[in-house]
């Protein structure tokens, strides 16, 4: 069989053929300081692979999408695409994990031992959760920032143990048009009114005195009555805060908007009062519990 | 005519047609030498995976075992973890210089002998001559019509390399499962999908590279004969044709006056297995499989001359004995200074490896610090740090270690999934044979002056102080 069918040079065949003598092979007609090029032949096998492979990518641009268009690429005759099938095997890795999911779901999060091989996948959920709904304002790896909690120590504005997280992510703190969620108001007390500037001033010297920030002054003394008077029904009388209300522990190193003295001056004369949506209403049960395990295990779970 | 010529397209055709090469039989020194390689080779391929090596009762006990499943490669007493993959690179080094170190001493010595491609084309060739005869008899059935008995034979020489090529894809996966278990599963359909693709990838190759592309795969798809070429010199031993003793040729009994050794008998073009003519000097398509020199040894024999007109030989040593001196001799040839450089980088790195594989030790630590946060403030002032450390206990027994802390004085430590009330300077962990154990570890100290203190951690096995392992890291914390 002529196989030279296809690129047959009709040029060549004019001019008259050069045949190497050494080799009885054809010569493409280039030299360079007489060494010619051999126009030898390919081996049959690597000519039919080069022709398999120019077949098998036709075949792979009209079954499956190849050619770019301006807004999308072509379809493919298989209706192949990436996005659907991440949609499958999403639901085959929900199917996969349904029975541990229901358990999760069902298991009561409080109580759930610690060391259980259900409280490790539940936490690991959590962790994935934690990045898709929580990581935008707690940040990735939960530190917080300022106004938002770092949810990785000690310190707890609502409650620390796995009850008390459950609570907060269910039903949201100050989320409007709900009975259910955690609820308090701090007073502007600057801003109306309450305290003038220099008991402000004077309230802010205590809060650093009791915070061990600064030492005893005539103004810290001052701010003790003003803080029993205005501040110690939430605060506490020793100011060591009240979770029943939300109500920061003023005594620790851990200052959610700030500890220094412009900082308190603000807090104090416009009030603080973050909000959190209620998670119960966005999200099932068992993803609920997966975040309050991942957020109780985070090193400051109580 | 040159075998090279043969394969040229007919018509300035785009390819060439295989040209059909029917080696003759031979027999002589280097047949038998190639015969005992070829046992060795395939012995080894085939009985490997089948020795067993008791490693106790956490490890698979076959020697020679590539566990990919769990990452873990056991070689007799050695057993290798993916991060010491080094030692396989090192194993990958040596063989290239070795190859380097053959070729400087004794040319295309593995193309010759030790290639598989060789092997099994040598054992092909010998099966279709055990089925249609020598050289003579395989051209006759070639050019015979198609007959009842032309079609029996080829049915059973295909058969017969087919069978072949499933024993040779057979054996090759059982380096990567225990043996005896995954035969019983293959023969009852019970392996896994990847081992019937493979034995069956595997059967196709064999038969086609062994039965049907034989020298092609060498002269076409092996790189090893074009990175030769820049290997050999003239110091190189290479099998060569000796020309000034040869030529001119004469033909039968008609050996006119001046006449050179060479009687055009043919017999090193008829065997061999590439299809060339060695007289025509050295060539790429030559594996140096040393045939052609059985048979001219025995031509010569027959005809009264001395051996070797076809020989090892050096390309210096050709022309020193054309010129009318002695031959060179092949201890000098061994001994030049670029094989005995090659022979000491190689040991060289062999040394190494072993002195490595001696003195590692079986229990590994890692310690990644948390990243996000960096650090944690505590309500007291206090600051924390988190880090993710493995514990890799390679030995095939489960082990005690104690994990302790250096660098940081006033330091609590303590494993997350306890309260911090276990915190204490010496953790206790027991890791499972042969596993790696992942724990997080807290550690909480006043704030330092420093942002970053360095700090140490040391894993030390509970039942042998010097097996240990020491991590540095960092302890993090805000400026102040």
């Amino acid at each position: 069989m002529r196989a030279s069918f296809l690129f047959v040079t009709k040029a060549r065949a004019m001019t008259e053929k050069k045949i190497d003598e050494a080799t009885g092979t054809e010569t493409k007609g280039h030299e360079w300081d007489g060494i010619e090029e051999l126009d030898t032949p390919l081996p049959r096998w690597w000519l039919w692979t080069f022709y398999a492979c120019i077949l098998f990518a036709i075949g792979y641009s009209v079954a499956y999408p190849a050619i770019p268009l301006l807004d999308r690429a072509t379809t493919g005759l298989l209706g192949w695409s990436s996005r659907s099938q991440l949609g499958q095997e999403m639901r085959a890795a929900d199917a996969a994990n349904a029975t541990t999911r229901t358990a999760i779901a069902k298991a009561d999060i409080a109580t759930l031992d610690p060391h259980g091989a259900l409280m490790q996948a539940t936490v690991a959920g959590g962790r994935a959760a934690f990045k898709v709904n929580c990581a935008p304002c707690h940040g990735a790896g939960a530190a917080g920032s300022k106004g938002y909690p770092n949810l990785n120590d000690d310190d707890w504005l609502w409650g620390g143990d796995r009850a008390a997280i459950h609570q907060t992510i269910l039903h949201g703190i100050r989320q409007p048009d709900s009975s259910t969620t955690r609820m308090s108001q701090m007073p502007a007390f600057g801003r109306d009114g309450i305290l003038t500037p220099a008991e402000i001033l004077d309230v802010v010297s205590y809060v650093r005195l009791v915070s061990r920030q600064e030492s005893g002054s005539a103004a810290a003394q001052r701010g003790a009555a003003l803080f029993a008077a205005n501040c110690a029904a939430c605060h506490g009388t020793d100011a060591k805060g009240n979770r029943e209300f939300g109500a920061p522990n003023l005594t620790d190193a851990i200052w959610l908007y700030g500890g220094d003295r412009e900082a308190l001056t603000t807090t104090i004369t416009n009030a603080r009062y973050g909000v959190m949506p209620a998670w119960g209403e966005k999200l099932d049960p068992a993803t609920i519990n997966m975040l309050t395990a991942y957020v109780h295990s985070l090193g400051g779970g109580e | 005519m040159s075998g090279h010529a043969d394969r040229t397209g007919k018509d300035g055709g785009l390819y060439a047609r295989r040209a059909d090469i029917f080696p003759r039989a031979v027999d002589g020194f280097y047949r038998r030498l190639k015969w005992y390689v070829m046992a060795a080779t395939l012995a080894v391929y085939y009985v490997t995976p089948w020795l067993r090596w008791d490693r106790g009762p956490y490890a698979p006990d076959q020697a020679v075992l590539v566990d990919l499943a769990h990452r873990r490669f056991y070689f007799f007493g050695i057993e290798i973890w993916p991060h010491e993959f080094y030692f396989v690179a090192g194993l990958l080094v040596m063989a290239g210089v070795g190859l380097f170190l053959v070729t400087s001493a004794v040319g295309r010595a593995w193309c010759g002998y030790a290639c598989p491609q060789t092997v099994w084309t040598d054992l092909f060739l010998h099966i279709e001559r055990f089925i249609d005869g020598d050289r003579n008899a395989q051209v006759r059935l070639k050019n015979a019509p198609w007959s009842p008995a032309k079609v029996a034979r080829r049915l059973v020489k295909h058969g017969a390399w087919l069978t072949v090529g499933l024993l040779t894809g057979g054996a090759w996966i059982f380096y990567f499962a225990d043996a005896p278990a995954l035969l019983h599963a293959f023969l009852h359909g019970e392996a896994p999908t990847v081992a019937y693709a493979t034995v069956g990838v595997l059967t196709a190759t064999t038969y086609v590279f062994g039965g049907l592309m034989r020298e092609q795969v060498c002269i076409y798809m092996c790189p090893w004969p074009r990175i030769q070429s820049a290997m050999l010199d003239e110091r190189s031993l290479i099998v060569t044709y000796k020309d000034w003793r040869g030529e001119p040729r004469s033909h039968g009994t008609k050996r006119s006056e001046g006449a050179g050794d060479c009687i055009d008998c043919k017999a090193c073009v008829q065997v061999c297995p590439t299809g060339i003519d060695i007289r025509e000097g050295p060539q790429l398509a030559c594996i140096t499989c040393a045939l052609c020199i059985d048979v001219c040894d025995e031509m010569m024999a027959k005809v009264g001359r001395p051996r070797g007109l076809i020989d090892y030989a050096t390309l210096e040593s050709c022309q020193a004995e054309a010129a009318g001196a002695p031959p060179v001799p092949i201890a000098r040839t061994l001994t030049r200074p670029r094989t005995l450089f090659y022979v000491g980088l190689w040991a060289m790195v062999g040394l190494a490896l072993m002195f490595a594989l001696g003195n590692r030790t079986r229990l590994d630590l890692t310690v990644g610090h948390d990243r996000n946060p960096l650090w944690v403030r505590m309500s007291d002032g206090d600051i924390r740090n988190a880090y993710t450390i493995k514990l890799r206990n390679m030995e095939s027994r489960p082990r005690t270690v104690w994990l302790t802390l250096d660098g940081l004085a006033n330091a609590r430590m303590w494993d997350s999934t306890d309260a911090e009330s276990a915190a204490a300077a010496t953790l206790r962990f027991t890791v499972p044979a042969d596993s790696v154990e992942q724990r997080r570890i807290y550690l909480r100290s006043p704030a330092q002056t420093e942002d970053s203190v360095p700090i140490g951690f040391t894993v030390t096995a509970a039942d042998d102080a010097k097996a240990q392992d020491r991590v540095e890291s960092r302890f993090e914390g805000p400026e102040e």
